[in-house]
């Protein structure tokens, strides 16, 4: 079989950061910016918001002072790339935060780290030291403080994470204004996933023709990708974006794949007979990194169960749709398992799922659904027999 | 000055008095206490200058901050559908039965607290538990519950 899938190494290769970041220090903001702008570089915590644009709406705010944060909330489950990432290359994430730093003129750093992976902390902090001592050495004035969290899966989302840092509970603010405008502390903030600044880091490296030249129109470069499930091959990956789910499937299956939820919880569950036309990346089906294989052993509605119980127990409760939505979802399809509703009370579940779409305020409540959509319409004899 | 009042003085005089200040304050008393005492939150209000209710409010948000006692030692078993499927049912239940309590509860010397949790990024090596801050990932009912005789031996 020929094997389409593209391995990259990018973000865990050893590279010469401070080289890298003396240069760029030379170089003006919107020549930094314009880099990143130009290499295609979206988001790579889910969402996928052009990284360029975002720094330059921050460079373009007039402030006292400017944050950058780095986004180590990693809390989707089937994701543990960020992780990762912190063990092998801390220094490449500080770079990173750095490189934002000089190109919308933040002097201050942090990086809101999960509380499940307190264990890192003593390494990232003597990694920070270290890092000091050689911003001092370039004359670059920027430090890094580490903020922890305390097991709220809503603190991903980027202005709950901000209200969390300032000591309130982590509901999420209403946006705009976005966090470029009035993010921590009411000041300027970029904030980027942990990948995100790796990338960065090496776009300010080689310029942004290598990573453009990879991926599709949609998609450039390539993905930090945390694969788990029923898989021989468990781990971590990088690989080039805009692949077909089949050619994923065919590397990584177990050679009864029957379904693979991309993108964690809050993604979206693709079964075998869409594999073929389904391309992994912004046009087709975006993902944190998240690739959840299942086999045909798997009952689809323990899945299911499993992630609304999950979203029943993240909501942050702030907003109606979200906090009642994700319990009438998992109510609902254990009341269609036991018999005790009709088949049919699934499809008044999805209206309601619609509503949640529509009306909830932040990403959990507007993707809660897709995990039960996806699943309802690909396996709705399992959920109800 | 009870020993809670010392520590919370401490740590505001370490993170500040302002509401920044919150979070590391309160983690820093579940670090010490494993959960958060109505004295230690008072302490925390009286110096922030904020009401309780707003640090109650605020620490009942997080999972991590118990607001009722907890053991030593908090043994959190991820719950989530790749350790579910890689075993930690059978997991938890070794446990039940080695500390005789069942999932939620504190034994009764105080030694441990059995609690599941949400996703701990470890998906790929399934199933993971989180003992205080340490991980034990890829773990067996039968290893699991020789991590814990070891804990049982030092602490």
């Amino acid at each position: 079989m020929e094997n389409k899938i593209k391995k990259v190494d990018l973000i865990f290769e050893k590279v010469d950061y401070l080289e890298v970041l003396e240069r760029s220090f030379k170089r003006t903001q919107d020549e930094i910016i314009l880099d990143v702008i130009d290499s295609g570089l979206r988001g790579r915590g889910g969402a996928g918001f052009p990284t360029g644009l975002k720094w330059k709406f921050a460079k373009n705010e007039e402030a006292d002072q400017k944050y950058v944060i780095c986004n180590a909330d990693e809390g989707e489950p089937g994701t543990f790339k960020d992780r990762e990432i912190l063990t092998q290359v801390p220094e490449k994430v500080l770079g990173g935060m750095a490189l934002c730093g000089k190109a919308t003129g933040a002097s201050e750093g942090y990086i809101y780290l999960r509380g499940e992976y307190n264990f890192l902390l003593p390494s990232l902090y003597a990694a920070i030291d270290k890092f000091h001592a050689q911003m001092k050495e370039l004359n670059f004035d920027f430090t890094i403080r580490i903020k922890s969290g305390s097991g709220a899966y809503v603190c991903g989302e980027e202005t709950a994470l901000m209200e969390s840092m300032e000591g309130k509970r982590g509901e999420p603010r209403n946006k705009p204004p976005f966090p470029t405008t009035s993010g921590y502390l009411g000041k300027p903030t970029s904030i980027n996933n942990v990948e995100t600044l790796v990338f960065a880091l090496m776009i300010a490296k080689e310029g942004p023709n290598q990573f453009k030249d990879m991926g599709t129109f949609d998609s450039r470069g390539s993905k930090v990708f945390s694969v788990s499930g029923d898989t021989p091959k468990a781990g971590i990956y990088e690989l080039e974006l805009g692949m077909s789910l089949e050619d994923f499937v065919n590397e990584f299956g177990d050679g009864d794949t029957k379904a693979v939820q991309i993108g964690g919880a809050s993604g979206f569950c693709v079964a075998r007979k869409h594999f073929k036309e389904t391309v992994i990346g912004f046009e087709g089906i975006p993902t944190g990194g998240s690739m959840m294989l299942f086999n045909s052993t798997r009952s689809m509605y323990n899945i299911l169960n499993d992630y609304l119980e999950f979203f029943e127990e993240e909501s942050c409760g702030q907003c109606t749709p979200c906090r009642v939505g994700c319990q009438q979802l998992l109510k609902g399809i254990e009341a269609v398992k036991k018999g005790i509703k009709p088949p049919s009370y699934l499809d008044e579940l999805q209206k309601l799922s619609e509503t949640m779409k529509i009306a909830s305020k932040c990403g959990l409540g507007q993707s809660a659904p897709n995990p039960f959509n996806s699943i309802i319409n690909n396996f709705r004899e399992e959920i109800i027999y | 000055m009870t020993n809670v009042e010392e520590l919370v003085k401490q740590q505001a005089e370490i993170h500040g008095h302002k509401r920044e200040s919150l979070m590391p304050i309160l983690q820093a008393v579940i670090r010490s206490e494993r959960f958060l005492s109505e004295e230690a939150m008072v302490a925390i209000a009286k110096e922030l200058d904020i009401s309780t209710a707003d640090v109650y409010g605020t620490a009942s948000f997080y999972t991590f901050m118990d607001t009722k006692p907890k053991g030593k030692n908090i043994i959190r078993v991820c719950k989530t559908i790749t350790c579910h499927m890689k075993g930690k049912d059978a997991v938890i239940g070794a446990l039940e039965d080695l500390l005789k309590i069942k999932l939620g509860d504190n034994t009764s010397d105080g030694k441990f607290s059995l609690l599941q949790a949400n996703c701990l990024g470890w998906c790929h090596k399934g199933p993971v538990m989180l003992i205080n801050d340490e991980v034990y990932p890829e773990v067996t009912p039968q290893s699991a519950v020789e991590v814990i005789q070891e804990y049982l031996k030092q602490k």
